[in-house]
Order: C-alpha cells, then structure tokens, then sequence
C-alpha cells in the first residue's frame, strides 16, 4: 500500500533524495582539489572596520572524509531502509512494522510476569496481592475513563463496587462482559403501554416497585399496563440478567431518578454501550490481562468484610 | 612607556601560517608532539588531572547505607545522590546547577580566561594521561617523532602494542566507570565480565571508544574544531581578562646571542628564539603570534620560557598572564589585578553566590514527600446516599525517602466537607502509590460552581508534610 495518491510523488522524492546525495559527493570532489589563493599574511584580504581581517586557515582533511563517510552511508541506509519514495527498502521497516514488533515483545516480556495466574480462579486471585495490583492498574488504564476511578461509575455508567448486576456478577459473566462488551437496548414502549397518561401511571407503578416517592393513584392505575414490560423486566420486575433488563424494584438509578426520568426512558428507550475490551475484539487487552481485572472487578464486590 | 602605541593600532607581528605554502581547501593534519616540561603551572595541570578522576573514578565505588552514593537510576526514575532521593519533579535543581556551572564558567573566564580549557576540561585531562602513557612507553617528543617516523622495527612494534593495550585498558575501565553512575558499579562489573545486558555493554563500549578516539588521536583537533567554547571565548573576555600573552616590546627583536655579549646593544630582545614555547604547546601554536583562539590558557609556554629565562638569567615573565589593557598601557601587577575586580566580575560574583546560596536552602528544606492530584473527570458530582455531593479524586502520593512511610490525609476548604476513603496509605520507600478519595459535602452547602480546596497530607514519622490544591465541583 502506497501513502501517495500517484506514483508521481514517490519519483519525485526518490529522485531529490539521490540528487542531494549525489550532490554533496559532487561538492566534496570539486572542493578537494580546489586552489584558495592566499595572501601573505593568510587573511581574504578584505578589512572591514579598520583593521579586522579574516584568516583563511584550511579545513582539516579528516572533516572531508567525515563528509565523505556520511555519503557512503546515506547509499547504505537508502538501500536497506525507506527514503526513496515508497521503496521500504531491504529490511521491509515500516512504522506499523515497528510498532506491532515493540507489542508483541511487551507481550512477550509481560508473560511471565502472568503465568502465575493463568491456572488461579477469580477467587483465588482476589486474595493474591500482586493480582489485585496488576488488576488495580488495569482498571485505572482501561476501565476507569468511564467507570471513574472509584469504580462507582456515574449516570449511565454502572457501579462495579455493589451486588447489583445488569448481565450477571459471576466471574464468568464478567469476564464475558470484558471480552465482548454489552449492548443494553431497550426499545421505546409508549405504544405498547397506551396513551400518556398509561406512561405516567407506569412510571409511578414503577416507582413503588422500589418504595420511591409515587403517587400511589396512578401506581395502582399503572399496575395493569405493566404487563408490556414484564415480557423483559419480569412479572415482577426483577429483571432479566440474560437480557439485560434491569432490576426494576433494587432503587438503583442507572440513568436518572424520578418521575420525569423514568417516563422519558419508557417514551424513548435507551441504547447502552459498553465496548469489548479484548484484543481479539478491538479493544487492548490480552487474554491474561482479561483474567487478572475479572478477579479484580469481582474482588470489588466480594470483599470478605464488605457490606452492600 | 609605550604611550604613543596606545592610539595607534597595535603592532602586527606577522602571523605565519603552518605551511604558506599549500593553498587547499583542506590540509593534513599534523601530529603535535608536545614536549613536557616542568614548572608552576604544570604542576596545577596535574594536581587537576588527579582531583577530578579522584571523584570520577572512586565515587560509583562510595556506598550510603546499602545502596550506592551517587546513583542515577534512569530505569526507575530515580536519582540517588547523598541522602537525597531525586524524582523526575525534582528536574528544577539540575536545572539550577547548570545556570550555576554557565555561571562560574562566565565567571572564571571573565578573570583569567580558559582555565576550564587548560586545567580542568575532561578532553584536556584524558589527554594528558594517554600522552603521558604515550611518553613513558615511546620516550621524549625526539624519541617519539623518530619512532614514528621509522618504519617497523620489532621496537616500533612492541612500544605500539603497548601503547595501545594501555589506552584501551584505561579506555575500557573509563567507559565501565561511566556507565557504574547509571548502574550499581558492583553489580554491573559482574554483568559485564558475564556478558550480560546488551544496554550497559553498550554505553560501557561507546564511551571507552569516545575516551580511546577523543584523548588518544584527535586530542587538540577537539579544541580546535569541535567545542563551542573555543569559538565563543572571545564574546566572554574583556580587555581586562588574564590571557596568556607574549611581550613582544621585551622580547623583539627574537634571535639567538653570544654568551656574554650585550644582546641589547645589537637590537634583540630578551627572546632567544628557542622555539620550546612552540615545542610544550598542546595545541601546536606559537604564542608570540599573539592571543590565538586555539590556545587553551595551560600555561605550559610560561612554565618552558621561565625555565628558559632561568639559564639565561633574564626576569622571568616574557610569556605571562596578563591583561590586554595591562600590556597596551604598561600597568604594574597591583592594578592589573585591582581592574579584575570590575563590575562584570563582581556582578556574575554576586549572582553566583546568590543563586548558590538559594538552591542549597531550597535542597535542605525539600519535602521529601510529593502529591500529584487529579481530580476525577468521569463524572462532575455524584449524589449519594445520606444526601452528600461527592467528588472522586486520585492522588499520586510518592514517598521520596528510603522507608516506607504511612501517610495520613486530610482535606479542609468547604464546610462540611469530608474525606470518606484514602484517609490513610502506606507507601513502600522510594515508591508511588496512587489513591482514590471521595470527598464529600451536604448536599446545598456550597453553592454551584467551582471550589477551591485543600488536601493536606502529612506522614505519621514526621518526614513529609505537603498540601495540595484541589477544586470540589458543585453542578448546577
């Protein structure tokens, strides 16, 4: 693959570069030879100011065959590097070439340093010292842009640290949630439910289903036309982790609290992207790496003294 | 007195070129074969040579507790140097040392010209070894010049093996003692013999070969062609600067004399035209051509015309230091030396000291501790449980002592407010250990808006005490 839109340019380069080259050679040959003429007391013979006088001292040979030495050299490196337009030259470098070189050494390098850990288990892991480091790191580098450096995550980006889980807590589900990311999509339900006054009566069913603040009028109004969400959310609204679908009663509020939150997300739905963070997938991670931050993302809610 | 040369320009002594005859563009270099000679300021000259390779040479060996003395630890960022433990952050003192070192050096050439040149530059030291390695295997400059230019005798052969053994056997031992600041010399010395760690070999090889090509065959090239010093010395001296100089009044007309004769009757000067001022030169110049950018102020020229001066017992001094304005006024010592206290001297003296002074301080009172924070940009605020706005930070704590330390930490600027995680961390010596805080206020107590804050970190031994600005954001 060529980065010139013509083939034009990658002539044009390789022949200014040649013409340099050969250019300084040319210059070093006429020189060489050249007679200065001299007067006698070494000076150019112009006097400026009065009495300021340059010396025309010759140069030291050992610069010109320093000269010299970088022509020889400038043949060699064009031959077997690039420089003459899209020639890549002998040894086929090129800056992609060099950058996946330097991954797979790192990753070569790094091995070791997770061998331990490849036959541990997440729980095992998670009482490993140097394994919750190497994850704590992992977390900060990766996972911390949106999760916060906390882990306690933010508006519409889940908390790690508690027992509450969208596509399940186990270290498997983690670890699958890390590989390939999740989509949480919900649809919109407004013509599912009914009218707007059916949205606002869902909501506020929705609302006791957690013991939040509702007016329990329309709650009761609501409880009927709830069956549209129960399809996802569960009869009752427990949620459904192979889905997706939140726990609707655990007063966790992912993307808002409140009323107005709570109808707007039924009149137009929510699409919730997390993206794979696996290699194989487009993100960074190796699959070490992918074993040690499961465990640490676990240990995060399974902390022997915790208390959620 | 020479008053009437003071507005007249000064007298021209003819320069004479090397050879006037060749008119290339280029020349070939001609080997200097500097006779040694003994005298005041050769004797300076060596004190030099073994005062700074005392501190090169023996200081990576030096140990402080159970790590070396002086170490920079590029690898692990870290600098060790006494008891101090340097971070990159602390880039500011190397900074401050070399506005020190430009300092003296502006300072010292001000007074008495290129002494860093003559005595003390490391391309001036590891010459004089490797040529006096070179003179006591090959003999004096007439041995040396004959043997070169002999063709290859068995003598010819075993004085040059040896020569050469010598070189690189100090060369090796100079680019290992190079690389032993960068890497625990003990260790390293292992290292090498095992042929381990391509890096330090490396660096170990190319600065032996920089000290083997600089002090063994380009030697004066160096001076002449290479340094930048030599070109800007003029922008640093003034007429009142010490320069090595020739008094052509006292020594012209030169030419040999009958003993015994009156040789100023016949028109000469105290100069005999011996040419040993030309033969003890380094750089292979005639100093009686006057003040020449190759000359590197050593002074060998005075030590080899005041032996001279000695058997021929004239005054010593024909060639001296002294100033332009000294010899073009015909100034007595006492106020050639008076005028090196002029303003120029006594400001960059004031500036030096000042500047020394301050970084000292600033190095005694270092904290030994440093906090980097940042506060979280995934989320502006959090409402949490108990009807708190809570902002999440993380702090880089790095512990710049030899023990590990625990360190508590405090927050203080809003009402209220509250650390509620990473109050207290224990950090390993020499190490950095990142934190999360949350810090929270009641929820209304400050108003939107941005909030400057403090966070106070203090260690519980009582070595490092550092606060922080931070800011608490509070959303509309």
């Amino acid at each position: 693959m060529s980065d010139f839109v013509n083939n034009f340019w990658s002539v044009y380069i390789a022949v200014i570069t040649a013409v340099g080259v050969l250019g300084c050679l040319l210059l070093l040959i006429l020189t060489a030879r050249k007679k200065v003429v001299s007067t006698d007391d070494n000076t150019t013979g112009h006097v400026w100011d009065g009495d300021l006088r340059e010396l025309n001292n010759p140069m030291p040979r050992w610069w010109m065959w320093l000269f010299v030495s970088t022509v020889v050299f400038a043949v060699f490196y064009l031959i077997a590097y690039p420089g003459m337009g899209s020639f890549s030259g002998q040894f086929n470098w090129s800056q992609v070439g060099a950058y996946d070189a330097e991954v797979r050494k790192a990753e070569t390098d790094l091995e070791p340093l997770y061998a331990r850990f490849t036959a541990m288990t997440a729980e095992e892991m998670s009482k490993d010292g140097q394994a919750m480091a190497i994850g704590a790191n992992l977390f900060q580098n990766n996972c911390a842009q949106c999760h916060s450096s906390d882990a306690r995550g933010g508006k519409s980006f889940p908390n790690l640290t508690d027992r509450d889980w969208l596509h399940g807590g186990s270290p498997e589900k983690i670890h699958e949630t890390i590989v390939h990311g999740r989509t949480g999509m919900m649809p919109p339900m407004a013509a599912a439910v009914g009218g707007a006054d059916d949205v606002t009566n869902v909501a506020n069913y929705v609302l006791s289903l957690s013991g939040s603040p509702h007016d329990a009028t329309k709650a009761a109004l609501g409880k009927d036309k709830f069956v549209a969400c129960a399809a996802c959310h569960g009869a009752d609204g427990k949620g459904n982790q192979a889905l997706g679908a939140p726990n609707l009663t655990d007063d966790i509020w992912l993307h808002g609290w409140g009323e107005a939150a709570v109808i707007d997300m039924i009149n137009n739905g929510k699409t919730n992207v997390m993206p794979p963070q696996a290699k194989e997938n487009g993100g960074k991670l190796t699959p070490a790496q992918v074993d040690v931050l499961t465990a640490y993302i676990w240990s995060l809610s399974n902390k022997p003294d915790a208390a959620n | 007195m020479k008053q009437e040369e003071e507005k007249k320009p000064q007298k021209m002594v003819p320069i004479k070129s090397a050879d006037s005859d060749s008119h290339a563009f280029f020349e070939v270099h001609k080997k200097v074969y500097p006779r040694s000679i003994s005298g005041y300021f050769m004797r300076w000259r060596w004190a030099m040579v073994f005062l700074t390779q005392f501190v090169f040479y023996v200081i990576p060996w030096i140990q402080w507790g159970d790590r070396q003395m002086v170490l920079f630890d590029i690898g692990a960022r870290r600098f060790y140097l006494f008891g101090m433990v340097l971070y990159p952050q602390d880039v500011i003192y190397l900074a401050a040392l070399l506005i020190i070192c430009a300092l003296a050096l502006f300072l010292f050439t001000a007074v008495a010209g290129r002494l860093w040149c003559g005595f003390s530059c490391p391309q001036t030291v590891y010459t004089e070894i490797f040529m006096w390695i070179e003179q006591k295997v090959e003999g004096d400059r007439s041995a040396r010049i004959r043997l070169d230019n002999s063709g290859w005798t068995f003598e010819k052969i075993w004085k040059k093996s040896l020569k050469q053994f010598l070189w690189i056997a100090v060369s090796l031992w100079t680019g290992f003692t190079f690389v032993g600041f960068f890497v625990p010399i003990r260790e390293l010395g292992s290292e090498l013999l095992a042929m381990q760690g391509s890096w330090q070999i490396f660096w170990a090889l190319f600065y032996g070969f920089a000290t083997y090509g600089n002090a063994g065959y380009l030697r004066e090239q160096v001076c002449k062609y290479m340094c930048p010093y030599a070109r800007f010395q003029s922008a640093m001296l003034d007429p009142d600067s010490l320069i090595v100089s020739y008094d052509p009044a006292r020594g012209e007309k030169r030419g040999p004399r009958r003993k015994g004769t009156d040789y100023k009757a016949q028109g000469l000067g105290d100069c005999i035209d011996c040419k040993l001022c030309v033969q003890v030169c380094p750089v292979g110049i005639d100093i009686r051509n006057g003040f020449q950018y190759e000359c590197i102020g050593c002074g060998l020229c005075i030590d080899a015309c005041d032996s001279i001066m000695d058997n021929m017992q004239y005054p010593r001094g024909l060639i001296r230091f002294t100033t332009q304005n000294g010899v073009v006024q015909g100034w007595a010592k006492s106020k050639i030396l008076r005028k090196v206290f002029r303003p120029r001297v006594l400001i960059y003296s004031a500036i030096l000291i000042g500047l020394s002074i301050a970084t000292v301080i600033s190095m005694g009172l270092r904290q030994p501790l440093k906090v980097d924070i940042i506060r979280d940009r995934a989320s502006l605020a959090r409402i949490v449980a108990g009807g708190k706005l809570e902002n999440i930070y993380r702090l880089q704590v790095m512990n710049a002592t030899e023990t590990a330390q625990n360190y508590r930490i405090r927050v203080h600027g809003l009402d209220g407010i509250e650390l509620i995680e990473g109050q207290l961390v224990t950090v390993p010596a020499t190490d950095t250990v990142g934190v999360s805080a949350r810090v929270q206020i009641p929820y209304g107590s400050a108003g939107s808006g941005s909030h400057p804050i403090v966070f106070d970190v203090d260690a519980e031994s009582g070595k490092g005490s550092v606060s922080e600005h931070s800011v608490f954001l509070v959303p509309r």
